[in-house]
């Protein structure tokens, strides 16, 4: 077991996702230059924002529970071979979902309540995705298209029931307070940190298990590197498209039921703040490995929360964060470069005078 | 009829950008590059169109602009797709959450805030005398944005070139075999990349309808959706230049729907949905049949890389 | 005058050469064939000369002069030609479109596509191919598309063209013709090179031949200095026993499992017609046809992937029709006709290729879905060993190994997990004589044991010389099917290509 993990980081990937994100920090820096600041003023900011008290740590492992599974989320879409851009919406659906649970379902202990409310998120979430991997499977529709649209889609009908049939009590457009039995705890005061984060450690640990060791797992993988492999050994990709789908759906709809259960106590439309799209980013900074993930859901817990620190004491927008996002993306998914690179310096090292090579 | 008329000339305006988008989307793909970065030439070719206007007060400089900030982010993905082999939806995706949080970023160093622009130069419309004479098509096209114009140059352009010249069947076989015609001595990189560029120049084009040729200001991600929209409507077209621009009109059509009922007591949230939900059922109907390009989104590697 | 001359040419990939030093020449005027086994590196040498590959070192000459050859254009631009072994062609393009490209005739500055048909008509009648110029690709048979290729490479100016193995994918009718278009083609002047495994083909068609082996060149000759025998072990480096030593059939062979009147409708043609056929315990049964009337589609029924079709199919005689995929494998050993499509996951480590398909045994699984990884590993081991299949070990992802090896895995795990039945698609396409050796012993082994095996090849020579039974599939239909000693190899052809057909069921 020490051994596994001693590996995993001695391999060549968690390097490559390494210099992707020093050298992405390096191109925003540059950004923030161009803006008129001082990157290492506004770094500073960003690590002070993450990490400078007790306050902001717990608030940077607080961001990191939606985070983590959105990034869980978008690995389970990998692993079976689907770019899922689709877990925004699916977040979505399913914090609404976890409100009305929350809320009108009455008289039960918290024992029984609180499970509900969170199954409720998952399953209306999974359902949702479900929609697309059935378009998928039945049409062979690009699902990247598919689950974008689907993400508008569930944003306005969202949008449209807590305006109109949930609307709270008020001037603000959100849905009633959730009961007290389906409410999670918060961990230390005034911040987002909630024991969600146990239920998200214990969900990378589940699909690490589920990957290696099982059945499901197994096919699971064999359906996503080469489907028509995987069929002609007998496995039905179709229904593990589904299932796989379905779960990524439900991993993202934990997670917004999470942030209603654990953090907002009810359901208001700007809750989710683009987590599902950071889902993406994070899944590849971590190579779809579950450990992997976990840990660069922490590094975005951070970076986000480092944002609003920066957004406070500078005037650069945290949507730098999402520049920041596009290039980790694009870095490590392309190990070319850093072959490329390595190739450069290789070839200078060697260009001495008579080594000259004739074609 | 009238309803009618008014609805489809709202559905022609709605429709220029997603068409521009769209051919954009068709040309890289025609050249074996699955363009999913749409939105993000889109995004960029508006907000650089208005940088473009507010720097020279000129809003055809603007143009200019949006076509150069979307060859630039063509050529860049052009250099991580097929230089550095990078998956083509990846490497599209990666772009469009770049130009969301980057053209926030430029909105607030060049104007100090991070929702709108300020006002600048437009495009205009015009209107010209003999459509003018013509009932009918002049309650739907008689004043209307130059860009309208652009296109159906563009789309003429396009089918010519794709269709009559050499070039145009090379970037045909790349499309469907880059193999042989690697072995017949065509640049395959060569083709894909100036196909990138100018997908990412038309898809600016694009974004440029959106800003500088509608509401004359650039506002965050204003683009919304529009550039994968563009991408059903490649499939739904057949990869062809004037079906491809023409299939934008089913999205334009929801789309004017939306505002000539949203007075209508209809919860305004259901209305706007609607564009979308009527993407998704084009993608139903839409069957990606035998006319792809039959190596789009392939790495092409030359012998011996 | 040597029409090309190669010297001292060496490339290497990742350090390893794949061509060492090697001195080449070819007459003019001459069909010159370039001997050797899969990877000996007759095909990099080639797609040097053409351009796709660039030397370490070395230089080239052609007619004397020497060139540099930096990509296919300058190739072309030096009257050199290659007609690669998947065909270069597009399919929803005409026969024209496909053959001007790089050099469209043009009126002003378009294509001027008329004259483009015209300017084909032309060459196809001075070389007598009978080819339409406005036929689209796809409606074309093998032995045309090849004959699109020739005049692909003619109408570039070719002086010299070069032909990577030609013959792999015709019937013994259409390689008679391409000998014959070939002869042509010296006749006119051309120099010929072809590039092969076959010694046969060797022997009828060329005028000299070079051997190379494992990357160098072993010696060139004359072809009235060599026979077949002479020409195996200078390419294999050592005695190569061309026969294969059968046993004779067993007394009681009973039948294993047997399909009656299959028909599977794909696009509304029937692609398996009317199919009929029996495995029996103890033989191995040959299908023989061009690629692509129903070879595939007969796999997958038999495989339990595909099972859309109608009538029936019995296991020892008891009902099995409609059994998936992973029923199937219960029963049989399945070597997948196309490796890196359906045979690994590349991305997997050696012990999960080694069970890929057999995962759900009990001896690899619990009841409640749990991989046993201990076993599964220790298994692995063994089979790495049994198998002979080489590599750093059993966490190496298959992916990285070489195609031979790759190949060794699934033949392997076929072998292992089978029981009594095994289906063999290509079982050696793509790897070196050694390999095909070992794989063919392997499969003769099963059938002596009492297994029933069904081999499906698209190499002939393979059929005739490892069937007890042939069955020649036509167009989704079984054109012929008797002990292998029934056959001649024209008739084999003429089943093949549909100019006989009978229905002696035996």
């Amino acid at each position: 077991m020490k051994n596994r993990i001693l590996d995993f980081f001695k391999r060549s990937q968690i390097l490559v996702s390494a210099a992707s994100l020093i050298l992405a920090l390096l191109i925003c820096g540059a950004v923030i230059i161009i803006c008129g600041y001082s990157p290492l003023e506004a770094y500073g900011a960003m690590l002070k924002g993450a990490f400078g008290s007790k306050y902001y740590f717990s608030q940077t492992l607080g961001t990191m529970i939606p985070l983590v599974f959105s990034g869980l989320a978008m690995l389970m879409a990998v692993k079976v071979g689907i770019f899922n851009i689709g877990i925004e919406g699916q977040m979505l659906v399913g914090s609404f979902a976890a409100a009305v649970a929350g809320r009108y379902i009455t008289g039960l202990p918290k024992i029984i309540h609180l499970p509900l409310a969170l199954l409720a998120g998952a399953v209306i979430g999974g359902l949702w995705a479900l929609i697309a991997a059935w378009l998928k499977n039945a049409l062979g529709i690009n699902e990247v298209i598919l689950t974008i649209m689907l993400n508008y889609v569930a944003q306005y009908i969202v949008s449209y029931l807590v305006s109109y049939p949930f609307h709270a009590e008020g001037n603000v457009v959100r849905t009633e307070e959730i009961q007290p039995t389906a409410s999670m705890t918060t961990m230390v005061a005034h911040t987002r940190l909630y024991t969600g984060i146990f239920l998200a450690v214990a969900a990378t640990a589940l699909i690490w298990l589920m990957l290696r060791y099982t059945r499901f797992g197994y096919e699971l993988r064999a359906v996503g590197s080469n489907s028509s492999a995987a069929e002609t050994a007998g496995i039905n990709a179709k229904k593990y498209i589904l299932a796989a789908m379905f779960l990524s759906g439900a991993l993202a709809g934990l997670g917004g039921a999470g942030e209603v259960l654990g953090y907002w106590g009810y359901y208001i439309p700007t809750m989710t703040q683009g987590y599902g799209f950071d889902g993406i980013a994070i899944a590849t900074m971590g190579r779809s490995q579950p450990l992997g993930t976990l840990i660069s859901a922490f590094l975005f817990g951070a970076l986000r929360n480092g944002a609003t620190g920066m957004n406070r004491s500078t005037s650069i927008p945290g949507e730098l964060i999402e520049v920041l996002e596009g290039l980790v993306i694009l870095f490590v998914s392309t190990p070319g470069i850093f072959r490329a690179a390595r190739k450069i310096i290789r070839a200078r090292n060697e260009r001495r005078p008579g080594n000259g090579i004739s074609a | 009829m009238e309803f009618l008329l008014k609805l489809l000339a709202g559905a022609i305006r709605v429709t220029i950008p997603i068409a521009y988008a769209a051919l954009a989307g068709m040309i890289a793909e025609r050249a074996g590059v699955v363009n999913m970065g749409l939105e993000g030439m889109m995004l960029f070719g508006a907000f650089f169109s208005v940088v473009g206007s507010y720097v020279s007060g000129s809003a055809w400089v603007g143009l200019l602009f949006a076509m150069a900030a979307g060859a630039v982010t063509g050529l860049l993905m052009a250099v991580f797709a097929i230089g550095f082999k990078c998956e083509h939806m990846i490497t599209g995706v990666a772009v469009n959450m770049f130009a969301s949080g980057m053209t926030v970023v430029l909105l607030q160093m060049i104007w100090g805030t991070r929702g709108k622009s300020s006002t600048v130069d437009g495009l205009g419309v015009v209107s010209i005398p003999v459509i003018n004479r013509i009932p009918v098509i002049k309650d739907l096209i008689g004043s209307v944005s130059p860009l309208f114009y652009l296109l159906i140059l563009c789309t003429a352009l396009l089918w010519l070139v794709l269709y009559k010249t050499p070039a145009g069947l090379r970037v045909r076989v790349v499309g469907d075999n880059p193999f042989m015609a690697g072995s017949m001595g065509v640049n395959v990189y060569k083709i894909q990349y100036i196909c990138m560029m100018v997908s990412g120049a038309l898809a600016g084009m694009g974004g440029a309808y959106l800003s500088i040729g509608d509401i004359y200001m650039f506002s965050k991600d204003m683009v919304a959706g529009r550039g994968y929209i563009a991408l059903s409507m490649v499939i739904l077209g057949g990869w062809k230049p004037v079906p491809v621009a023409v299939c934008g009109l089913v999205y334009g059509i929801a789309q004017s729907l939306q505002f000539r009922i949203q007075s209508v007591s209809i919860p305004s949230q259901l209305v706007q949905m609607l564009p979308y939900a009527v993407t998704i059922i084009v993608l139903f109907f839409a069957k990606k049949g035998a006319e792809a390009p039959a190596m789009e989104g392939v790495h092409y590697y030359q012998k011996g890389e | 005058m040597n029409a090309v001359e190669m010297l001292g040419i060496t490339k290497r990939f990742n350090g390893v050469p794949a061509n060492d030093n090697v001195d080449f020449y070819v007459e003019k005027g001459e069909i010159h064939s370039l001997l050797g086994e899969n990877g000996a590196g007759k095909t990099t040498l080639m797609n040097i000369l053409f351009g796709m590959y660039r030397a370490d070192s070395g230089i080239i000459k052609i007619n004397g002069n020497e060139v540099r050859i930096t990509s296919p254009r300058t190739a072309i631009e030096n009257g050199i030609s290659m007609v690669h072994q998947h065909f270069m062609l597009v399919d929803s393009l005409t026969v024209t479109e496909n053959i001007v490209l790089g050099q469209e005739p043009k009126k002003g500055p378009f294509f001027d596509l008329e004259g483009a048909f015209r300017q084909i008509g032309e060459l196809a009648d001075r070389y007598h191919f009978k080819v339409d110029p406005r036929a689209r690709i796809r409606d074309l048979s093998v032995g045309v598309r090849q004959r699109v290729e020739i005049l692909k490479a003619l109408y570039h100016q070719a002086e010299i063209l070069i032909l990577d193995e030609p013959t792999a994918v015709l019937t013994p009718q259409e390689v008679d013709d391409l000998f014959t278009v070939l002869k042509g083609l010296k006749a006119d002047g051309k120099t010929v090179i072809i590039i092969t495994h076959k010694l046969k083909e060797t022997i009828a068609v060329a005028d000299s031949v070079t051997i190379l082996r494992k990357g160098r060149k072993i010696t060139r000759l004359p072809i009235s200095e060599v026979d077949e025998q002479k020409l195996a072990d200078l390419m294999v480096g050592r005695f190569v026993d061309l026969g294969i030593r059968k046993k004779d059939l067993r007394a009681d062979r009973p039948v294993k499992i047997s399909l009656e009147d299959i028909v599977l409708k794909k696009n509304g043609r029937n692609v398996l017609d009317h199919v009929s056929l029996e495995m029996r315990s103890g033989e191995i049964l040959g299908i023989a046809g061009v690629e692509g009337n129903g070879q595939t589609e007969l796999i997958e029924v038999i495989t339990g992937i595909e099972r859309g079709y109608t009538g029936k199919m019995t296991l020892d005689g008891n009902d099995i029709t409609g059994t998936d995929a992973s029923g199937m494998l219960k029963v049989l050993g399945h070597i997948p006709e196309d490796r890196g499509m359906r045979g690994y996951i590349s991305s997997f480590t050696n012990w999960e290729n080694l069970i890929l398909g057999y995962h759900t045994l009990p001896q690899y699984m619990t009841g409640q879905g749990l991989l046993r990884t201990k076993q599964i590993r220790g298994e692995a081991e063994k089979a790495i060993e049994d198998y002979d299949i080489r590599t750093e070990g059993i966490d190496q992802l298959t992916g990285s190994l070489s195609g031979g090896n790759q190949q060794k895995l699934i033949v392997g795990r076929a072998l292992k997990h089978h029981n009594g039945v095994l289906v063999a698609a290509q079982p050696t396409r793509g790897v070196d004589i050694g390999a095909i050796e070992y794989i063919h012993s392997q499969l003769m082994d099963v059938r002596d044991k009492g297994g029933a095996v069904i081999l499906i090849s698209a190499d002939l020579d393979e059929i005739v010389k490892l069937s007890d039974r042939i069955a020649v599939i036509y167009e989704g239909r079984i054109a012929a099917c008797r002990p292998a000693s029934g056959f001649t190899e024209s008739e084999l052809g003429a089943y093949m290509l549909g100019k006989m057909g009978d229905s002696d069921e035996e």
